[in-house]
């Protein structure tokens, strides 16, 4: 008799459940997929092609790597309702606060140029014009907030995340060898031997699952969304959520270059995309969108960090929540970080080899730093009150942080020096 | 004229300055507790920045070496 009731009322909770989470879900999955932006994207690519299936055990390893960065994230945002560069200031004094804010700047300015770069690339393969690109894309970053409401520019945020995801129905279509894939991807080793440039793209891997904005970003983005601290096991699951996203996009974009275009000499994923374009035009086209959509997303969410920062520091009005009118400078700010990363793309000759390498060196200069003030904030009981790290959080994060900085690091080093590593 | 405009530029630069002294006043005392553990933590900032900033110049002197 109590059966129907009972069935009744664990159906109500979860439904209750599922509308909190579709209301919370957002900030984690967004960082997370716009993590494998162009610069990810060709990373993957060009992993594929080099080493084929070998790395897939690797970018298994980095979802929770990335998860538990950016899990502090969350609680230090849903508690202190701070974006991070506005926490550096006050927890460590005005010369870690600038450093952090304009490193983050200069940081955040030449990654968008990469992520130009991906999408001009990526639409010419479609016949669009570079500057009819860069125009459409400042205009529609631009016009997503126009609104004022911070919700509407997360859903359309989340469709472009949905887009990246492209990869996955795409790597059934070019038929990998499943077998071998699970055999060589999925068991760890290197078969390939542990080499220079084995090293090298090993760090060039982790060096791509976390990047400084990612931290400010999702912090922000909490705070701006109004999480509380109720929220925060909801808004855990959404970066879990996230975490995975990230993962599948970057082991089947691995298969479908290490598949269709095994052991070709290319240089990024627009040259991917136009090889495999030739063998398998709706995989190669596939390709070419999945670029461009990592692209958009990447100048969507860094243009945004940055914004935020400035806001947080000099004290303008800086939420989506709010109209253009109202916060001026918060958008005004931004268009400006678009318009010059756009700008230097479109510039005939500009040394845009040169900006894609600069930006792994400069981004080196503030991972460390983010990465240790993020866990000394979560150390402190004043700040956090009971969401302080526990000793094992401690271990696990201090253990993920030291290894990311060595590896990047390194990365940045063999990126300026290449004969050192490869 | 120009000379209205000079002084435009400078009180929109002052304000800048105004605004940055403001932001290191409103700032100026950490408020994290300075335990040994954070000292130690920002001084091997400080160290690594410092080599990194080496690093830097090093590459920077050895490309334009003739």
């Amino acid at each position: 008799m109590r059966l129907l009731p009972s069935i009744y009322y664990r159906y109500r909770r979860i439904r209750k459940n599922l509308a909190i989470l579709a209301s919370i879900i957002g900030p984690g999955i967004i960082v997370m997929v716009a993590d494998n932006d162009a610069g990810g994207i060709t990373t993957y690519s060009v992993t594929g092609a080099t080493f084929l299936y070998s790395f897939i055990w690797i970018e298994l390893l980095l979802g929770p790597v990335a998860y538990v960065c950016q899990e502090m994230t969350v609680r230090l945002g849903a508690i202190t309702k701070r974006g991070h560069a506005e926490a550096i200031f006050d927890a460590f004094g005005p010369f870690w606060g600038w450093f952090s804010l304009t490193d983050l700047t200069l940081t955040d300015v030449l990654t968008i140029v990469t992520e130009f770069i991906g999408m001009t690339a990526a639409m010419k393969i479609f016949g669009i014009s570079p500057l009819l690109t860069s125009i459409a894309v400042i205009l529609l970053i631009m016009a997503m907030v126009v609104q004022g409401r911070y919700w509407t520019w997360e859903k359309i945020v989340l469709v472009f995340c949905v887009v990246n995801l492209i990869y996955v129905p795409a790597a059934f279509l070019v038929n990998p060898p499943w077998t071998s894939v699970l055999r060589n991807g999925v068991v760890p080793g290197f078969p390939f031997g542990l080499n220079g440039t084995v090293f090298f793209f090993l760090m060039a891997n982790i060096g791509t699952t976390i990047a400084p904005w990612m931290i400010f970003f999702q912090q922000s983005s909490i705070v701006d969304k109004e999480l509380k601290e109720r929220d925060i096991k909801w808004e855990r699951l959404d970066t879990a959520v996230g975490a995975v996203f990230t993962v599948l996009v970057a082991i089947f974009l691995i298969i479908i270059v290490a598949t269709v275009l095994p052991g070709s000499n290319i240089q990024d994923a627009a040259q991917a995309s136009i090889q495999i374009l030739g063998i398998n035009k709706y995989v190669g086209a596939v390709m070419a969108i999945g670029l461009f959509d990592a692209g958009l997303l990447g100048a969507v969410c860094i243009s945004l960090t940055s914004s935020w920062a400035f806001g947080e520091i000099f004290g303008w009005a800086h939420s989506l929540n709010v109209k253009v009118t109202q916060a001026p400078w918060f958008f005004i700010f931004r268009l400006v970080i678009l318009s010059v990363a756009a700008g230097i793309v479109l510039i005939p000759g500009a040394p845009l080899v040169a900006i894609t390498l600069f930006v792994q060196v400069i981004a080196v200069t503030l991972l460390p730093a983010a990465l240790t003030f993020l866990l000394l904030l979560l150390n402190q009981e004043e700040v956090v009150g009971k969401y302080k790290n526990s000793l094992a959080q401690n271990i696990v994060a201090i253990a993920i942080i030291v290894a990311i900085i060595t590896l990047s690091t390194l990365f940045a080093i063999s990126t300026l020096f290449p004969n050192l590593i490869r | 004229m120009e000379q209205a405009q000079k002084r435009r530029k400078a009180r929109g630069f002052g304000r800048i300055v105004a605004k940055i002294r403001e932001v290191n006043r409103r700032y100026a005392e950490p408020r994290i507790h300075m335990s040994r553990g954070v000292k130690i933590a920002l001084l091997l900032l400080r160290v690594y920045l410092i080599f990194l900033v080496l690093v830097l110049a090093y590459k920077f002197i050895t490309s334009f070496k003739p």
